[in-house]
């Protein structure tokens, strides 16, 4: 009887690395044959490989899990969907479904949360760039606009005036909250007094009034306590305003940057280890709002959180398309789906798993993707068994920021499917094909080619 | 003289080269693709070998030996 075959193999022993480099036992290595129970064959059988697939459960699991942190420590909370972190129609509208107003950050995100039937006045306007035709239809419709810069605050007086009525606004801060970069370049600064003179100004002008505060202090935040003191400063800054110019808050906005369970590049120790849980921002915040807030004051508080809400849904299912030896000796793959699908691969070092159990030693081996340019490679340096052509490997978690922003570059975007909480496969965004990409192109006449010529 | 002979080969799958003095680890194929090239075969022998022995195309055999001696001349056995 012939025996079953694993690749051969041979790596050298370093004294000290021979647990970590030496034979994997086969509970060691991580095998995934499904999701949600939809096998991986089944769904890449009917969907093609490279293959996006969300899951259902586990995105509203996440986002209730992370509203009942809130929600059971303070009495007004609300969610906003963050546009920009996956803004695929179906998952904006189970994030709806879930009860979260939208958070857009660009005339165009905006369209897409009313095309989905989302209010003006559930909409939460951000962003330094609204322009004046997309501001005046926001404020006629009843967003809210958290105010960016003084030039926006001349565009909304004048949208004030040819409405001929006050309105609310609220108003973008940029604080420090002991996070390294200080995301400065937004909003109003509040230590330079920059903010209280946004106030003075917007207290004078007479048009408006502001009714509520927001700061968005970074992404991937790990330190539960920069939360406690970004909202500690902005409902002081809130009572400052009240005494000064008689503004009431009515909401008070910490933006998003929760971490995911992801693991940042440099970073070792594995995300269950390294990321506070959900509890421990909640706890922070909310104990830090209620000790800031006067008594029988119960402003909204708006949580704008996008990665720690979706990334762990989504997967991205891509298959081995060749095995090659580098110059160095180092193993080399090449898999249908690199950074053009999973941008967030420039910071992040994803969970890799197999669609099936591979024998034999593990090597130190490099994963490519399709483009042909040097900066494609999602892992450089990932413990893996000799794999054959076809072999598919899932990333996860990439369910934030990737389906936004996605490159159309070299490659056609595959399918988005949606494992449904009842087990069915819903296609939520199809294969793109050679119209999508020339659509909008227009040939001037005299370089059409003749003949090929 | 050829590098391979001098490499000695434990059953367990641990290669030693006297020469360095290093170890190795190596996968059962690996094991039946060196025993051959140290008995001076050619890779299409050691294919064959492969195909008779395992579960495994004639095509995927001549390919992995082809890597394999890539590998081997990686740590300058061959
Ligand atoms: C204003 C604002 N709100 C919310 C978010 C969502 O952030 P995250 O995905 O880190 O939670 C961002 C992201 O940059 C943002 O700029």
């Amino acid at each position: 009887m012939k025996r079953p075959y694993e690749k051969p193999v041979i790596n050298k022993l370093r004294s000290g690395l021979m647990n970590k480099f030496g034979w994997s036992p086969a509970y060691a290595r991580k095998v995934r044959t499904a999701i949600d129970g939809v096998s991986v064959d089944e769904l890449c059988g009917q969907f093609g490989s490279p293959l996006f697939v969300y899951s259902e459960r586990t995105a509203r699991r996440t986002y209730r899990q992370m509203f009942n942190a809130f929600s059971t420590r303070y009495p007004n909370v609300e969610f906003g969907w963050s546009y920009k972190t996956n803004y695929l129609q179906a998952i904006c509208a189970l994030m709806h479904q879930e009860g979260s107003i939208a958070e857009v950050v660009s005339a165009m995100e905006y369209d897409k949360a009313r095309l989905l039937g989302i209010p003006g006045e559930k909409i939460i306007f951000n962003g330094p760039h609204k322009p004046m035709a997309a501001l005046e239809k926001a404020v006629v419709e009843g967003a809210v606009v958290n105010v960016d810069n003084l030039d926006e605050i001349v565009d909304l007086e004048t949208v004030a005036k040819k409405l001929n009525r006050t309105v609310h606004v609220g108003m973008r801060l940029n604080l420090d909250a002991g996070i390294y970069p200080q995301w400065s370049r937004f909003g109003f600064n509040l230590e330079s007094g920059q903010a209280l003179d946004a106030a003075k100004r917007i207290a004078r002008g007479g048009r408006l009034k502001l009714n509520g505060l927001h700061c968005h202090i970074g992404t991937f935040i790990m330190d539960p306590q920069a939360y406690a003191r970004e909202i500690t400063k902005m409902v002081k800054f809130g009572y400052e305003l009240r005494e000064a110019f008689g503004f009431e808050m009515e909401s008070y906005d910490i933006g998003g940057g929760f971490p995911s369970k992801s693991r940042l590049k440099g970073v070792y120790l594995p995300p269950e280890v390294a990321i506070p849980g959900i509890d421990e921002f909640a706890e922070a915040i909310t104990h830090a709002f209620s000790e800031a807030l006067k008594p029988g004051d119960f402003p909204k508080l708006i949580i704008e959180s996008g990665r720690a809400v979706i990334d762990e849904a989504g997967y991205l299912i891509t298959s081995i398309v060749a095995a090659k030896r580098l110059a160095d000796g180092t193993r080399a793959y090449v898999a249908d789906g690199g950074v053009n699908l999973l941008f967030t691969a420039f910071w992040y070092k994803f969970n890799v798993e197999l669609d099936r159990e591979v024998g034999g030693i593990n090597e130190t081996s490099v994963i490519y993707g399709p483009l042909c340019m040097n900066i494609d490679a999602i892992d450089e340096g990932i413990q893996l068994p000799p794999l054959k052509r076809g072999t598919r490997l899932i990333f996860s978690p990439v369910g934030a920021y990737n389906n936004t922003q996605w490159l159309q570059f070299i490659e056609y975007r595959p399918n988005v499917v949606l494992v449904t909480e009842s087990g069915e496969v819903e296609i939520i965004r199809e294969a793109e094909d050679i119209t999508d990409i020339q659509r909008r192109e227009r040939l001037p006449k005299h370089l059409e080619l003749k003949n090929g010529k | 003289m050829n590098r391979l002979s001098q490499l000695a080969l434990s059953d367990e799958g641990f290669v030693f080269d006297p020469q360095t003095g290093d170890s190795f680890q190596v996968s059962e194929t690996g094991m039946a693709v060196l025993r051959a090239l140290k008995e001076g075969r050619s890779d299409e022998e050691t294919a064959q070998q492969l195909v008779a022995d395992f579960e495994v195309s004639l095509e995927e055999a001549r390919r992995d030996c082809t890597d394999f001696r890539g590998q081997l001349k990686n740590f300058g056995l061959a």
